[in-house]
């Protein structure tokens, strides 16, 4: 499941955000007239086919997944929590209606017409994303029920989907999705450049995608803040793991990077910054963050893995809001999209480094909230199938998920260099 | 009726909707792997024309059903997830691979041959996938799934592997072609020669699954007794109507109908879906699981059918621009 997640993930934020690159791209296009920027859209639409495809088939993995792996999960949270997967299932439906539209309209539509069909693609992209991480949040503060011995009781399965994580955790996904977009677009055509291909093509599209990452990376430091002081209310364990405290303290500092040591029960080699958690955390220096001993060792999440996914998560996002804030200042100063070397190296880098935050990020929201599935309810070796033959269905499903993404790479590429020798896309 | 009913009553609609639709497009696949003839290439583009911008909105179709089942019957969803657990992890792999392999090769452009790698997935999983789907079913139908105090006892082999399920799982397969044979003839009707290539491929598929049906039934008689009876009981007039509707749809085929011919092998699908539905109620997952114990709390269905009506809304209109768009194609225009 981890992996099928991990996998989809990829998928599903660029379903989020490349509809929007490419419904805007289409749209100055009709604009202006310029057939470069329909090129653009054009381009990414048949790209995107492939990716939606794999997207969508991923996703049919996970709702089977849900029952066939965590029949425990299911049968006693289906009937809470069950409500935002079945918006999702409309969405996911329109979704593909429309990019159905989309993709094979483009000679069948007028181009006004057409246009438009993206918009809904767009849009039901990112309520797909709010509608499954309101599930994922309510395993992170489940509400909306009762337990009477056991037994569920008072079920209430809009509370449940409206539930406390519900606001910080879902924006704060859905504007990483478009932080992910912006700056994977962005390292295609950087990379592009990078090997002569200086077109106004090129500029366009990193222009395009780095707008997208630029604004999205700032809403994402802004929600990801919120989302950790929510957490220190929320969840503590997760927030002590995060931050590798291992003692309940007083002025909690702020830890960067080390390596966790749960025998010695301390961070070690770690920057720390007096009264920083503290100050993040409550706005008040003295406050009381607690730590990892307060919980039962059984009740604690794998700090090591916890507190480096965040870190990743920080560390890597702070450098990817430096990179947009220096790139937007050399196109503001030179009045053109930068062609220097080491810049476009970064870009390029950034793309890889923008996936790997955002499923740092996902690491640190799930391994955060172990041992539990649902947090706090259930445990998740509770809810897991008994099933034999799990580790060759991992396996399969393993190598099924590798040859895919070889063959989507492998035909991306393929689709450029097509594109690239036959520049008019054909009418 | 209940709410519960009402409940149970929309998806399966929907999975007569994911039938007649997404059938079709496993059908598409089985065409694809006995594309044969001078003319196999048309018939393999004309099969790839078809599916291009319906398959992944009629693949929501089993989305749909699986999350409203985890909603509004979550017990019936995990003892489901456990007892059939091998079949439905089969089918899943062969979705899996026959949607990406089809979206391979049809934004590929030449890379991805239907002789590839990928093409072969193409059409060997659109094959498997309706295979276990209709093994799954008929473990479902046949009364093998016992559940007791909410858990399952039956086992991971139960019902799925007997002859019975074996048939039923060949003979969704041969409706699926029986319904992609005949929407195509439809969408061939300007090109006489390639339609006559499908004609003739639907009277196969409707010879096949006739006789596949009538061995179903019988091995119910003899094997299956709770199919029987189902059958015979509560499902006995939409099962004569399948009976007569049969031979209907064939003489569409024969007399080259090709728009009756659609909706008589739409509805034949349809009527064996729910003369199996409407037997076996009130039960759910017979004999021990009756819908009214498998649903989730009142709030939970009355909000689920809530969201249902706000979706469908938004969604049949949609759905109706994309095939007017795409399959109101008028050949003499």
């Amino acid at each position: 499941m981890g992996t099928s997640l991990g996998f989809h993930i990829v998928f599903a934020v660029l379903g989020v955000g490349v509809p929007l690159l490419m419904a805007t791209a289409e749209g100055i296009g009709l604009w202006r007239r310029d057939p470069t920027w329909m090129m653009l859209a054009r381009r990414w639409s048949s790209a995107f086919g492939i990716l939606f495809a794999v997207g969508a088939v991923s996703g049919t993995v996970l709702s089977f997944e849900l029952g066939l792996l965590w029949p425990g999960f299911m049968a006693f949270s289906g009937s809470v929590i069950g409500l935002p997967f079945s918006a999702e299932g409309f969405a996911f439906f329109l979704e593909a209606i429309f990019l159905g539209l989309y993709l094979y309209g483009w000679d069948r539509l007028r181009p006004f017409q057409h246009w438009l069909t993206g918009l809904p693609v767009a849009a039901s992209g990112a309520a797909s994303s709010i509608f499954v991480v309101m599930a994922n949040s309510w395993m992170n503060t489940p509400t909306g029920f009762k337990l009477v011995d056991g037994r569920l009781a008072s079920v209430d399965p809009l509370s449940a989907a409206f539930n406390p994580s519900t606001p910080t955790e879902t924006i704060h996904m859905l504007v990483s999705a478009y932080v992910v977009s912006g700056f994977v677009v962005a390292a295609v055509y950087a990379a592009g450049m990078l090997r002569g291909r200086g077109d106004a093509f090129h500029h366009r599209g990193l222009l395009l995608g780095m707008a997208m990452a630029a604004v999205a990376i700032v809403l994402a430091g802004i929600t990801g803040d919120n989302s950790a002081r929510f957490t220190y209310g929320a969840q503590p364990a997760k927030f002590a793991a995060m931050e590798a405290l291992y003692a309940t303290t007083r002025g909690a500092p702020l830890h960067i990077g080390g390596i966790p040591s749960d025998s010695q029960g301390r961070l070690l080699y770690a920057i720390e910054i007096p009264y920083g958690l503290s100050i993040l955390a409550a706005f008040d220096p003295n406050a009381e963050v607690r730590g990892l001993d307060s919980f039962p060792a059984d009740q604690r999440p794998n700090t090591v893995v916890v507190h480096l996914s965040f870190d990743t998560m920080v560390g890597l996002g702070i450098g990817l809001g430096l990179l947009a804030a220096l790139f937007w200042f050399l196109v503001w100063r030179s009045r053109r999209v930068p062609s220097n070397r080491l810049v476009l190296w970064c870009l390029v880098a950034a793309g890889p480094a923008a996936v790997i935050t955002m499923e740092a990020g996902w690491f640190v929201t799930e391994f955060g909230r172990q041992p539990w599935i649902v947090y706090g309810i259930i445990r998740t070796t509770a809810a897991a199938t008994s099933a034999p033959g799990l580790g060759f269905v991992f396996g399969a499903f393993t190598a099924i998920y590798i040859a895919l993404a070889f063959t989507l790479v492998r035909l991306l590429l393929l689709l450029a260099r097509h594109d690239r020798e036959r520049p008019e896309p054909k009418a | 009726m209940s709410e519960a009913d009402a409940a149970a009553a929309l998806l399966w609609l929907s999975l007569t909707a994911y039938a007649v639709l997404a059938g079709a497009d496993f059908g598409g696949g089985v065409w694809d792997i006995f594309a044969s003839g001078p003319r196999r290439r048309a018939q393999r583009q004309a099969v790839a024309r078809a599916m291009g911008p319906v398959w992944e909105a009629n693949h929501v179709w089993l989305i749909f059903m699986i999350t409203g089942l985890f909603t509004v019957f979550p017990i019936a969803f995990g003892s489901l997830g456990l007892a059939l657990y091998v079949p439905m992890t089969i089918a899943l792999i062969g979705i899996v691979l026959r949607g990406a392999a089809f979206a391979f090769r049809a934004h590929g452009r030449d890379a991805v041959g239907p002789l590839s790698p990928w093409g072969i997935v193409f059409g060997g999983s659109s094959v498997v996938a309706p295979f276990f789907l209709g093994t799954a079913a008929a473990a479902v139908a046949s009364g093998a799934i016992r559940i007791t105090g909410g858990s399952v006892v039956s086992g991971f082999g139960a019902g799925w592997s007997t002859p019975f399920a074996v048939v039923v799982g060949l003979l969704a397969v041969a409706l699926c072609a029986y319904l992609a044979a005949a929407y195509l003839m439809v969408e061939t009707e300007d090109d006489p020669a390639l339609q006559s290539d499908f004609r003739r491929r639907a009277v196969i598929a409707s010879a096949v699954s006739g006789v596949l049906a009538l061995l179903g039934l019988w091995l119910a008689y003899t094997q299956t007794p709770r199919v029987w009876s189902d059958l015979t009981g509560n499902g006995l007039v939409l099962l004569l109507l399948a009976l007569i509707n049969g031979p209907i749809a064939l003489w569409g085929v024969w007399r080259l109908h090709p728009r009756v011919t659609r909706i008589a092998v739409a509805a034949q699908v349809t009527l064996v879906l729910w003369a199996w539905a409407v037997g076996q109620w009130p039960y759910l997952v017979p004999p021990d699981l009756t819908i009214s114990d498998a649903a989730a709390p009142a709030a939970t269905v009355g909000a689920w059918l809530a969201v249902i009506a706000v979706g469908m809304l938004l969604v049949i209109p949609s759905l109706g621009v994309l095939f007017r768009v795409f399959k109101a194609r008028n050949p003499a225009a």
